[in-house]
């Protein structure tokens, strides 16, 4: 029920109420036994339309019409004119129910029914349509119901456009209109229709209309989301694009047969690993299938006779993720030995495609080297703990001879710049979006106003630098998004959220910026890690992490002190050894789930979040688990670990912790981690040696 | 804003069922199904389904089957793929789905998939995306998920993505909160949320939140209980749930309790119902209220429940 007043009932009201219902109960079991008795004379009729005049949700009722139907069909002697007439009896019947009940799906789905048998007049449906939704112009079956119509009588798109901008202007505030408007464009504009092409054209004349919509009421959401779609549609390339790798174009990457304590080395592109292969990674700006040897081409001696297996890194197993990853053999190791070339050639063959159906179509290529160092002295194998204090860590000093970690993060977009028009079409759009904004702003202070110019400066600096990692306007995006929180305290956590990507990306975007954050580990000692430069990103309120694409070459993460509820992305991290998540919001193991595409990861510190303080987990669907069919639940190899555990409660840890080699977690601070449940990880986790602090025997 | 009327609530929902004299409930009597499963959730979700005769319940449940496999909304009415959902839920929360002949119910509603990967809500054709949740659901609650073509099924309900992030009845339909719940829970339930835009859906969803803090279903409408959960569900599907604000939320929601006769209403001061009151209930338990069990946002049943479906032995 909706909108009916709350109020007891007077006597005379009940009586009548108990009056009217037994006149319906009894229409409706007459009509019950007609219908079982499939007695589908006159008289069944009219009982049928009496009851679905009171009561057009009575689906069964409108299935016997059908069935009549189909009966006086085969009863009549197909003469045109009597079948016409059966039919027009239905679309009477069916206009007084919409009037009692304008949102009656069986009503609507019965005239679809008859119209489709196509023994109706077409053009009565649109001026029937035309008086309704001028009715009530936002009803969506109606604009369903116009859709099929449209479509049955071929009416154009252009005509059908043409409505929206009727309607539009005749009310903006009509989020139905804007809508079928987006669906009718993008259609017409896919297919570069007459009229509709070139699209710089036909977006100038969208972002007219909808400033109209939004400049005359900022507070009206019917104009929001168009607008963000011509956003979308003016930056964004369809083609997928490589935005980076590891190891990095035209990097020297040396690899470590076993753990090396050696300063002179620079630790931004010292990898370590006792598996004899170190991984290949491709991050695209969009998700995308078809990565495989023959869509990548990686030349070098060191896979000479092996087919690369790609893996798409994804949470849910599925074939589609942003970023790839394989592994390559390490070469030989010898002082002597020289740096070996790679070669990496992406999309010369076709085939890598985005969800939406685009090809990757900047063929392109980028070369690295990789050099395999034997250890001086062998030492220990990750015996010791890692501590994650303060006093452990000194600011990196580099030297200016030393790589730069960011550099080879933003060249690798072979940037074509064939549509050159097109590109200078977008930098001058967004400028005038941005000073038409600004001066919006200067007259009034509107939520809508400022959410859009931020999101219009960030279109500006990935638009005008992709390659070059400037920000020009970082801090303004951060200082409207502070002022937004403000101004709109429920949805504080979204601007917050948007508050900490474009942090990152300030922090990521240059080689000064970031040697801000990396430090230097313990005293050289800590043997296991790879190197042990680690990347602080500790005590910044980070609500969401971001930026990623441009992290993977650390091996050292501290995420510490920060308010992340989520490390999504964070699989894109393959060379991950130790991760510190203490002190965050953390609220289930689901959430965690990255960290199984994590293979090297050995150090995990997850205290203090507030895992076990929550009945709803807000990652539970984002997680491959048996609940979402994307793996079954194999307790078997561990029947014995799990036979005196309620596997109800203790799936999650089981799904995220079975397939780790962590060497030390620790996980204190938590609502869950009582006694029982660690004695269960230190079973599922064989290679475990510490447990919040303590070794394990 | 008061707290919840807990028993105020059990007893309009045992109340409801015994009321079958005035107009209204007449009128309703073709969904009874539904109706069983918003009242019978809600009593589960505050701990007091044991008030319930569960033979008595189960008998009527299995009377309402058809020879085609699918339930009718009440005795003696047409199967649809609406009230075949319900029956299964109902005998979940009574941990009874064994007295279901699995195969005949599976088959039933593998049948109303199409060629497209779209389904039918019954044998007279009408497709909608709530027909696809719902079969994905039924199917996943049966262990049959591998009867229909999945891989259809989902590239159908990404047809119905719209520009705004959200979903609708069919191609090209307008996003509202009801119908992309169902394309969420789908899509959850199948493993194909990377199909979604998280932070462009989750700012429509969020921006759902009226300055009232109740939510609506599409922009510029009014805000409606029902909502909660819609809403609410999508939004921790594809966690972004943080991005509103619960406390107001959750005032809202109390501030429509009839809390003399029990019952929630869409809107403070209208008239209960059982629907709204499942809603309210269950969109509080989403909030994570103190003393309501949890209910799973796809499948919408108790964690428990589910959990027992899926990791029990
Ligand atoms: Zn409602």
């Amino acid at each position: 029920m909706h909108g009916r007043p709350r109020k007891d009932p007077k006597p005379e009201d009940a009586a009548a109420s108990v009056a009217k219902a037994e006149k319906l109960r009894s229409l409706q079991s007459q009509f019950l036994s007609n219908h079982h008795n499939k007695i589908y004379t006159n008289e069944a009729l009219e009982v049928n339309t009496k009851l679905l005049e009171v009561n057009p949700e009575y689906y069964t009722a409108w299935n016997f019409r059908k069935l009549a139907v189909e009966h006086r069909l085969s009863q009549s002697d197909s003469d045109p004119d009597s079948i016409k007439s059966i039919f027009s009896e239905e679309l009477k019947v069916v206009e007084s129910a919409l009037k009692q009940n304008f949102k009656s799906y069986g009503a609507w789905h019965h005239r679809k029914w008859v119209l489709s048998k196509g023994h109706s007049s077409i053009d009565h449906e649109m001026r029937l349509l035309d008086r309704y939704q001028k009715l009530d112009p936002r009803n969506f079956h109606a604009w369903n119901y116009r859709r099929f119509v449209a479509a049955l009588m071929n009416r154009s798109e252009v005509d059908e456009l043409r409505y929206t901008t009727d309607m539009i202007n005749s009310n903006f505030s009509n989020y139905s209109a804007w809508h079928n408007r987006s669906i009718l464009l993008s259609n017409l504009l896919q297919r570069k229709v007459q009229g509709f092409f070139p699209k710089e054209l036909v977006l100038n004349e969208e972002y007219e209309l909808v400033h109209q919509a939004l400049f005359t009421d900022p507070d009206d959401q019917s104009g929001w989301f168009y607008y963000l779609w011509l956003l979308d549609q003016t930056v964004k390339a369809d083609a997928p694009l490589l935005v980076s790798s590891w190891p990095a174009r035209d990097s020297l990457i040396i690899l470590e047969d076993q753990c090396l304590d050696d300063r002179a080395l620079s630790p931004f592109n010292t990898f370590h690993s006792d598996s004899g292969t170190f991984p290949l990674i491709v991050y695209f700006n969009q998700a995308v299938e078809g990565v495989n040897s023959s869509t990548i081409s990686v030349e070098s001696v060191l896979n000479a006779n092996s087919e690369l297996n790609w893996k798409p890194l994804s949470t849910n197993n599925s074939q589609t993720a942003q970023v790839w990853v394989t592994y390559l053999n390490y070469p030989k190791v010898d002082v002597h030995s020289e740096a070996y070339p790679v070669e990496v050639s992406i999309g010369h063959s076709g085939g890598i495609i985005s969800s939406s159906g685009f090809h990757y179509s900047h063929p392109s290529r980028f070369a690295f080297k990789v050099f395999a160092r034997p250890v001086k002295t062998p030492i220990g194998h990750g015996g010791e703990i890692i501590s994650w204090q303060d006093g452990n860590f000194a600011l990196y000093e580099t030297s200016p001879e030393e790589p730069n970690p960011t550099i080879s993060l933003d060249q690798l977009n072979s940037k074509d710049d064939n549509e050159k028009t097109s590109s200078e079409w977008r930098a001058e759009t967004i400028a005038n979006e941005i000073a038409l904004f600004q001066e919006l702003l200067s007259e009034i202070s509107c939520k809508i106003g400022k959410l859009t110019l931020a999101r219009l400066l960030k279109a500006h600096d990935t638009l005008l630098s992709p390659c070059a990692n400037k920000m020009v306007y970082s801090e303004e995006v951060i200082k409207l998004y502070s002022d937004l929180r403000v101004l709109d305290p429920p949805h504080s956590q979204f601007y917050k959220d948007e508050h900490s990507l474009t942090l990152l990306q300030q922090i990521t975007s240059t080689r000064e910026s970031l040697l801000r954050y990396c430090f230097l580990h313990g005293d050289g000692t800590s043997s296991f890690i790879g190197n042990s430069m680690c990347l602080r990103l500790n005590n910044l309120s980070l609500s969401r992490m971001g930026s990623i694409e441009r992290l993977l070459w650390v091996q050292m993460l501290d995420l510490s002190h920060n308010e992340l509820r989520s490390i999504e992305g964070l699989e894109a991290m393959q060379l991950l050894s130790c991760l510190n998540l203490s002190n965050n919001k953390l609220s289930g193991f689901t959430a965690l789930g990255p960290l199984r595409l994590l293979k090297l990861l050995k150090v995990l510190d997850i205290s203090c979040n507030q895992i076990g303080s929550h009945s709803i987990d807000t990652t539970r669907y984002l997680c491959s688990s048996p609940l979402c069919h994307t793996e079954e639940m194999d307790w078997g190899r561990d029947e014995t670990v799990t036979a005196d555990v309620n596997l109800a409660n203790y799936w999650e840890a089981f799904v995220i912790f079975r397939g780790l080699s962590l060497t030390q977690l620790d996980i204190a601070g938590n609502a869950v981690a009582d006694e029982k449940l660690k004695s269960f990880l230190v079973k599922i986790v064989p290679t475990l040696k510490w447990l919040d602090g303590g070794e394990l025997h | 804003m008061g707290e919840l009327a807990t028993e105020k609530h059990v007893q309009y929902i045992l109340s409801v069922e015994k009321r079958k004299d005035d107009f209204i409930s007449v009128a309703m009597e073709y969904l009874r199904m539904n109706g069983a499963y918003w009242g019978l959730t809600t009593l589960d979700l505050l701990g007091k389904l044991d008030a319930i005769d569960v033979d008595e319940v189960v008998s009527w449940i299995m009377k309402c089957q058809h020879e085609s496999g699918g339930f009718g909304g009440n005795i003696g009415h047409d199967p649809h793929i609406l009230y075949t959902l319900s029956a299964v839920q109902v005998l979940a929360l009574f941990d009874k789905l064994n007295v279901l002949d699995v195969e005949k119910v599976t088959n039933y509603i593998a049948g109303l998939q199409n060629e497209d990967g779209s389904f039918s809500g019954d044998e007279w054709g009408e497709v909608d995306t709530r027909f696809s949740y719902i079969a994905i659901c039924c199917l996943s609650i049966l262990h049959h998920l591998n009867k229909i073509n999945v891989e259809k099924a989902v590239s159908y309900i990404v047809s119905c993505k719209n520009l705004d992030g959200g979903f609708g009845c069919t191609p090209g339909g307008e996003s509202h909160a009801g119908q992309i719940f169902c394309c969420v829970g789908a899509l959850a339930i199948t493993g194909s949320l990377h199909h979604i835009d998280k932070d462009l859906l989750g700012w429509w969803l969020c921006e759902r939140q009226v300055k009232a803090g109740g939510l609506n279903g599409r922009p510029e409408k009014l805000p409606d209980v029902c909502y909660s959960w819609w809403v609410l569900s999508s939004l921790i599907m594809i966690d972004r749930v943080h991005w509103i604000s619960k406390e107001k939320l959750v005032k809202f929601i109390l501030d429509c309790q009839d809390t003399e006769n029990g019952g929630i209403s869409d809107r403070p001061d209208d008239a209960v119902d059982v629907y709204h009151t499942y809603f309210g209930v269950a969109g509080l338990s989403l909030l994570e209220y103190p003393g309501l069990k949890a209910i799973d946002p796809a499948y919408a049943l108790p964690v428990d429940v589910v959990n027992k479906i899926f990791f029990g032995r």
